[in-house]
């Protein structure tokens, strides 16, 4: 509720959750891993987002690190942090259990108009382990071919400008 | 952070005290209804005729072809709706531009399902309109020309004068948005052979809520809003005195002090756009360098979004906008940014910043800094920029 004033409080002031506007502020895992087990790239830039997740994967399946790259909006930028932190340390199957509603649970739900982004860290995470399996030749329980890798497309974009 | 730089004087303007001040006796005092025989109504009705006065004489118009509307979207659908329906019969033909605000573009929309045809004419680079476009453009049967004053993102302003000329020449009435422009820069309809223009309040420090289209003498629109018999049988409803009070106000403000006021934010303008595209790289400005509203900045930043620079920067305490497509609601970014030939990745990272009087040289500075060490800490995360950096070796 508004006060009595009519100047809204610290919830209503912002249109993202609290934990939302804390992995925007400061996000988890930002960066880069040189030679990663798997990296993913899914969105569009013409759609306005693009996320890039790189995992560093043990020999026992277990994601050591994750890092990020985002190129979006406050939800994008939660939702990829949100996302390498909750895959970190896990296993493989495990990761793969890691959906767009646990990301956006974690962190205590996105406007409607935002969930897009959710989606696209799940697709960001399959599309990094994607990578890893095709690289080591293994078949992950589940897991198919990402839909969307805009690493492609992009570069005759790029040369417009 | 108690420091706050309003820099979204283009979405909406403070009223100034002034402004209410004159605003005031009229919801307390002098409440009357402009309509009645009794002196408490006849006494609404001066500050009205006083500020219908006032706007004729910024425009170089007469008081009798200025009517009060709820804002400038109703003064838009007026301008078009009525013209097309008192017209057709000469003609079912419109012609308007691409980057038009939606009050234009959507009862354009409108009006082509309604059997209408509407030619949306190209800009260049800058947002200009293409002079010979228009020309060709024009057909026997085109009845409307509606072309903004200045645009709302990039601050462009048209070549109203030649607009007005060939539109003119072809006896075609001519329309224009000058929702931006009123107040901003001098407009003289009878100079620029305007036949309709439209305009908001709130853009001038003036109340939300209240607007106006000027209609030369002679241009045959009827009523938009049916009902009683004010604004010259023209305009139903109980007339918004306080509204037109403030407004009346905020024009005489906006003429008093324009001259000076112009030249104050072109300075700042000019030096806000020359330091930024200095010294942030891969930068560019859109819009015309020099064409374009004093008080309008607006810059594309390669490999950073929008919505996140706007967060950052409301962190610091900063208003602006931007026309990424996450803050307007769709999956695609503004298109004003599309029709100067922006590929969709590079509108998403616009930002507009529009001044006031109030802004100073140091919440410009402030804001610099504030730019650029958002845009350095966002290509740091951006995968585009990582892509980038690694093709160009660096």
């Amino acid at each position: 509720m508004a006060a009595a004033g009519g100047v809204p409080n610290q919830e209503e002031k912002y249109m993202y959750s609290e934990k939302v506007m804390d992995h925007f502020q400061n996000p988890r895992n930002v960066g880069e891993i040189e030679n990663p087990s798997g990296v993913g790239t899914v969105g569009n830039a013409k759609c306005g987002d693009i996320m890039r997740i790189y995992l560093d994967i043990d020999d026992n399946g277990i994601i050591r690190d994750c890092k990020f790259k985002t190129f979006g909006c406050g939800a994008a930028v939660a939702t990829s942090s949100m996302a390498t932190e909750l895959v970190k340390g896990k296993s493989i199957q495990e990761a793969m259990e890691v959906t767009n509603k646990a990301v956006m649970e974690a962190l205590d739900g996105l406007p409607p108009v935002k969930v897009h982004c959710s989606l696209l860290a799940e697709e960001a995470i399959h599309a990094a382990l994607w990578d890893y399996a095709e690289k080591n030749h293994i078949k992950i329980t589940g897991l198919t071919k990402p839909k969307s890798d805009i690493h492609e497309g992009e570069e005759a974009e790029q040369e417009e400008y | 952070m108690s420091r706050l730089i309003y820099l979204d004087n283009a979405a909406t303007t403070k009223t100034v005290p002034e402004v209410v001040e004159a605003m005031l006796p009229y919801f307390t005092e002098h409440y009357g209804n402009a309509s009645s025989i009794y002196s408490l109504g006849r006494d609404s009705k001066e500050p009205m005729n006083a500020a219908r006065k006032t706007i004729a004489d910024v425009l170089g118009a007469k008081e009798n072809e200025i009517y009060f509307t709820a804002g400038g979207s109703e003064a838009d659908n007026w301008a078009l709706k009525a013209t097309a329906e008192a017209y057709q019969e000469k003609g079912k033909h419109i012609i308007t531009t691409k980057i038009e605000h939606h009050a234009i573009l959507h009862t354009c929309e409108y009006l082509e399902k309604r059997g209408f045809e509407v030619t949306y004419l190209d800009v260049d680079e800058f947002g200009v309109v293409k002079l010979d476009q228009l020309e060709k453009a024009i057909r026997p049967d085109t009845i409307l020309i509606s072309v903004m004053f200045a645009n709302n993102e990039i601050g462009t302003i048209e070549p109203i004068r030649e607009i007005g000329e060939i539109a003119h020449k072809h006896g075609i009435l001519f329309h224009t948005d000058a929702v931006q422009a009123f107040g901003q820069v001098p407009i003289s309809v009878d100079e620029m052979q305007i036949d309709m223009l439209s305009s908001s309040g709130h853009k001038l420090h003036g109340p939300k809520g209240i607007g106006f289209l000027y209609i030369r003498k002679g241009v045959k629109i009827r009523s938009f809003v049916h009902g009683g018999a004010q604004e010259r049988k023209r305009r139903a409803g109980t007339e918004n005195i306080p509204g037109i009070a403030g407004y009346g106000k905020a024009a005489e403000i906006a003429a008093a002090t324009m001259e000076e006021r112009i030249k104050k934010e072109t300075e700042l303008r000019d030096y806000m756009i020359g330091r930024v595209l200095k010294e942030v790289p891969y930068t560019r400005l859109n819009g015309h360098p020099k064409k374009r509203l004093p008080n309008n900045v607006n810059f594309s930043f390669q490999f950073v979004e929008g919505e996140s620079l706007l967060i950052m920067l409301d962190m610091d305490g900063i208003c602006a906008s931007s026309g990424s497509a996450c803050t307007s609601g769709s999956l695609d970014p503004s298109h004003v940014l599309l029709a100067i030939g922006l590929p969709h990745e590079i509108a998403h990272g616009s930002l507009r910043l529009t001044m006031s009087e109030e802004t100073t040289k140091e919440d410009i500075d402030f804001t610099i800094e504030s730019i650029k060490k958002i845009v350095e800490r966002m290509r740091s995360m951006s995968p585009l920029y990582e892509d980038f950096i690694k093709k160009s070796g660096k």
